[in-house]
């Protein structure tokens, strides 16, 4: 495998074909904060907070490192007025839905995002589809999945799956960076309305 | 619908995985709205599971999940329509049916949906009902074309 | 019919049915497409069938349903070949007399022809009306002249002789050179050069390749693709065949939205007239080139126009775009280098091949070249279909051709480009249209939607609504697009319903850069369009309606009220029988008040109001006047009271 060199924020990095701008710049220690991103996942480009700049040549573009593949001679700023500016606009966006989430609120504190800048609409579900898709990809049950689309965009457990799989497993709450509390909150309600004539797991 | 029919809607398309969306088009067209039960036949025999489906048949305009009315409404919502006054339109349509874009009535009489372009500006404001056209409705003509429906 | 096997063969087939029809045989040909059809050319045909037997004429007289003429406007259009007499707005009743003037030498039905707004002159032939006279219909205008459910048809007025020269006496090389040479650019968006992306998909690495017809057409007001593929199936089926010769792909794709129930069914016919003839399957016309094409039905998603999206929904599944730093070219359907391109630039594709990149780049600007059609619709005389060079101005294509504003109203602003497009303003109405020249005034071209906005319409409500159209539309995959769009669209609604606040257009350009420099796709970069091209151009509407809670152009609902001038009040009852809310009081003789309480604002009364009269006034940012006093509401009538 070829070795391309890459710049990212002044330190040289050697990163190989195949691999994203994110990961060439986590294996130097130099971090881009995320919120879709799973290591075990396909990359999603959902969230874009991991938006960084990047120039080849002349040409600077701004780009999502979760999904760019490194090329030679990438110069690659991870901070900019511009990439700062997004940012904070991005978690200020989020936090609407997931006012309380920790992971929300110490990246807001790093860039300067105000909370309260748009009226709360609480559904604790920021869409990063780490649920889905691990759930999917790795755990290859599917018993969680999208439904709907645009600003009506949920999440939804199907319920004879859930009822089947969930119980056991969970490995997808802790995943969750709004502490699983939509998880848990449609999982519940799936399973209770309607009823099932699922028997409790012996685990409850 | 029964699972027998199902399944030559599903062969028709020689059962692939890609052609969902086509089956799926297939049984709305056929049936009006997708059950429960066909989505469920159709993920058993396409090995496609059921949260995907689920995604599909909400993402795209085309499925409903529930029961249509007797009587479809289109409003057209269309920019050509929307300059020509169609907002009114819609909000007189929707004072008599009691139902919103995307809704059925109760007794199951009429569903309304609005729709992008009927690709008959030069008639806008454009209703239609069951297929038939009706061009250059004022709002307070709605009335008269929906007294007609049982 | 046995399949066509060669180029010999093919001319054979041509010159056969050339010589089976008289060119001086009467034939009517009737436009059936779906905006004739909605205004009842379904009833015509009919009628006309009908009236051939009763007259004994089916042997001297053919009927031809044809696709969309274009003035739409004017429909159901007749034209009466050979005098090419035509006719509009026809009626069933009209048929008798069409069908017999139509078998007399020179017979015309004077009264059915059009006339001249200005000159009030009668003109017989459409190539003189002043809506067709300044087009350049070299893609569309083959619509009007044959049935596109016959092949024939379209073999006899040259179909399929593209598709042979570029088999028969060019390479694929030569053919992709051909079509750079042309500098054709995308006509559904973002106007990308189509031999770039041709080029491109033919030197990706992969065996398997796609070439694919993007006929999702999701603007709303534009039916340009719609008419295409309803009218001349062929051109496209033809254009995308050379396509794939010159990129090496074996398999087509045509995704079609189902709401287009004529254009599907006119391209399924169209795909087995052809696989029949042998233009389709193997070894075409003998060349060892072998070629398929699936029709794929869209469910109903704007956001599958977008290529990345378009893919995954032929995948089966739910259209969300991808990250498209590799581009599709390389790696689309299944991670095959696939080429897309829209229906019209497909259709142009057989005549740059059969007239020369030289004959082509004749027409146009120095970087748009060719025509480009537009759906010419919203507040304008000429409702339709219209095929202009590139490079034409705006002003001549809304005044000339469109015939301008109805109802003596004045111009406000043309929208270009659907919801990722922008208004453009009066000054600007001599721009010369092009891709670059409409991007520069903050619009796009797209695909060809233009949609006239007069002084009735409010440029903020038209923010509003293409933001809520896009909130809807948005995949809800990325953040920018799903958020920043909920939030832009509370603003705006705010603003239209009087609650906007100092700081909102700040909060609306902040909103909008997030999501035009992050979203993942086109749709959510371009989002912000039709709000930062208003705020640009009409930014003291945005001003009225925050700071004054006032709509100069008295259309946002919660902005104005409806009120009975006493003074011009004649007490007719006309208003208060047609109230759909009964908000109307009064009673014949006595001056008619507006409950405002119960008025829902939809303008009943204001339309009905007998014209003479004009005594119901539509009034923003004021109080309405109180109502007169219950004893003065009593009009007493002398003489002309009958």
């Amino acid at each position: 495998m070829s070795d391309i060199l890459v710049r990212i924020d002044g330190k040289e990095v050697e990163a190989s074909q195949g691999m994203t701008v994110l990961e060439a710049a986590q294996s130097a220690g130099i971090s881009i904060p995320t919120l879709c991103h799973h290591e075990k996942l396909e990359p999603f480009g959902g969230c874009r907070l991991c938006i960084v700049e990047v120039q080849v040549g002349d040409w600077m573009k701004r780009v999502v490192s979760c999904v760019y593949p490194v090329e030679k001679n990438l110069i690659v700023r991870t901070r900019s007025e511009m990439i700062d500016k997004i940012r904070k606009m991005i978690l200020e966006l989020q936090l609407a839905h997931a006012p309380d989430s920790p992971e929300l609120l110490d990246l807001a504190q790093e860039y300067g995002a105000d909370k309260d800048r748009f009226d709360k609409e609480a559904s604790f579900c920021i869409h990063c589809g780490l649920c889905v898709r691990y759930c999917d990809e790795v755990k290859k049950k599917n018993a969680v999945g999208f439904v709907d689309r645009g600003i009506r965009k949920e999440i939804s457990f199907i319920p004879e799956i859930a009822a089947k799989e969930c119980w056991n497993c969970k490995e997808c709450f802790p995943l969750c960076p709004t502490e699983a509390l939509q998880a848990a909150f449609v999982l519940t309600k799936s399973l209770t309305s309607p009823p099932l004539s699922h028997e409790p797991s012996s685990e409850e | 619908m029964d699972n027998d029919r199902v399944d030559q809607i599903i062969d028709k398309y020689q059962g692939e995985a890609s052609s969902l969306i086509q089956i799926l088009l297939g049984i709305q067209t056929e049936n009006h709205w997708l059950p429960k039960e066909a989505l469920e036949r159709v993920s058993e025999k396409l090995q496609v599971p059921l949260a995907r489906i689920q995604h599909i048949a909400t993402f795209y305009k085309a499925f409903s999940l529930v029961p249509k009315g007797r009587h479809e409404i289109h409003i057209c919502v269309g920019t050509a329509c929307h300059v020509r006054g169609a907002t009114r339109v819609l909000d007189t349509v929707r004072d008599l049916t009691g139902i919103k874009p995307g809704e059925t009535d109760l007794d199951l009489k009429f569903s309304l949906e609005t729709v992008n372009c009927l690709g008959c500006c030069a008639l806008g404001p454009v209703m239609e009902v069951d297929g038939k056209t009706h061009g250059k409705i004022a709002p307070g003509k709605t009335a008269d074309v929906l007294k007609n429906f049982e | 019919m046995p399949r066509i096997n060669s180029p010999s063969e093919l001319e054979k087939l041509r010159q056969g049915i050339l010589s089976d029809r008289d060119p001086e045989k009467p034939c009517i040909t009737l436009c059936s497409g779906s905006a004739c059809h909605a205004t009842g050319s379904g009833d015509v045909a009919a009628s006309i069938e009908t009236e051939i037997e009763k007259q004994g004429l089916s042997a001297e007289l053919d009927l031809r349903k044809t696709g969309c003429h274009g003035f739409c406007e004017r429909g159901p259009i007749i034209v009466n070949h050979p005098e090419e007499s035509c006719y509009f707005q026809i009626k069933p009743e009209d048929i008798p007399e069409i069908v017999s003037q139509a078998v007399k030498e020179k017979g015309i039905v004077e009264r059915l022809l059009y006339t001249d707004l200005n000159t009030d002159e009668k003109i017989i032939n459409e190539s003189e009306i002043p809506f067709y006279k300044n087009q350049k219909r070299l893609v569309l205008g083959s619509n009007g002249s044959i049935d596109p459910k016959s092949i024939d048809d379209y073999l006899a007025i040259g179909g399929y002789s593209a598709l042979e020269k570029a088999l028969s006496q060019m390479t694929p090389e030569q053919v992709l050179e051909e079509v750079k040479k042309s500098n054709l650019r995308g006509r559904g968006g973002g106007g990308f050069p189509a031999g770039r992306k041709w080029e491109e998909s033919r030197n990706a690495p992969g065996d398997i390749k796609y070439v694919i017809v993007n006929a999702d057409e999701g603007d709303p007001g534009a039916y340009m693709d719609r008419s295409l593929l309803e009218g001349n199936p062929h051109s496209v089926l033809e254009g995308l065949m050379i396509g794939a010769y010159a990129i090496g792909s074996h398999e087509g794709y045509i995704y079609v939205r189902q709401e287009y129930p004529l254009a599907v069914e006119n391209l399924t016919i169209a795909l087995k007239l052809a696989e029949e003839y042998g233009f389709l399957g193997k070894n075409i016309l003998g060349s060892n080139f072998n070629f398929n094409i699936i029709v794929h039905k869209g469910a109903g998603a704007f956001v599958c126009g977008e290529s990345s999206a378009l893919m995954t929904a032929l995948e089966g599944r739910a259209g969300e775009p991808r990250p498209k730093y590799i581009h599709t070219a390389v790696k689309g359907v299944w991670d095959n280098p696939s080429v897309l391109n829209n229906v019209e630039t497909w259709a142009n594709v057989p005549l740059i091949i059969n007239k020369g990149a030289d004959w082509f780049t004749k027409i146009g600007t120095e970087k748009s070249k060719g025509t480009k059609i537009f759906s010419l619709v919203g507040k304008i005389t000429n409702t339709g279909l219209v095929e202009v060079p590139m490079g034409i101005t705006l002003r001549d294509i809304i005044f000339e051709i469109g015939g301008g504003i109805p109802g003596d109203k004045k111009f406000k602003a043309v929208q270009t480009g659907g919801p990722s497009g922008g208004c453009i303003p009066e000054n600007l109405l001599d721009l010369e249209v092009g891709f670059d020249e409409l991007s520069k005034a903050g619009s796009m071209m797209g695909s060809g939607g233009m949609i006239v906005m007069d002084e009735d319409t409010c440029m903020v409500d038209v923010a509003r609504y293409f933001i809520d159209f896009l909130t809807d539309e948005s995949c809800g995959k990325c953040v920018p697009c799903r958020e920043g769009l909920r939030q832009m669209l509370k603003v705006l609604t705010n603003i239209t319903e009087g609650k906007g606040n100092e700081g909102d257009i700040k909060l609306l350009e902040e909103l909008s850069e997030v999501a035009k420099e992050a979203s993942l796709c086109a749709l959510g970069t371009s989002a912000p369009n039709p709000f930062l091209s208003t705020v640009r151009y009409f930014r003291n509407e945005y001003e009225a309606h925050i700071k004054e809670k006032r709509c100069p152009a008295l259309s946002c609902k919660e902005l104005i009220t409806y009120h009975v001038d006493p003074d011009k009040c004649q007490a007719c009852m006309i208003c208060a029988r047609k109230c759909p809310a009964d908000a109307v009081d009064g009673d014949k003789k006595k001056i008619h008040i507006i409950d405002q309480e119960k008025c829902t604002k939809c303008g009943t009364c204001f339309e009905v109001c007998p014209s003479r009269f004009g005594a119901v006034n539509k009034i923003s940012g004021e109080s309405v006047p109180p109502p007169i006093a219950e004893e003065k509401r009593i009009i007493t009538r002398k003489s002309k009271e009958k």
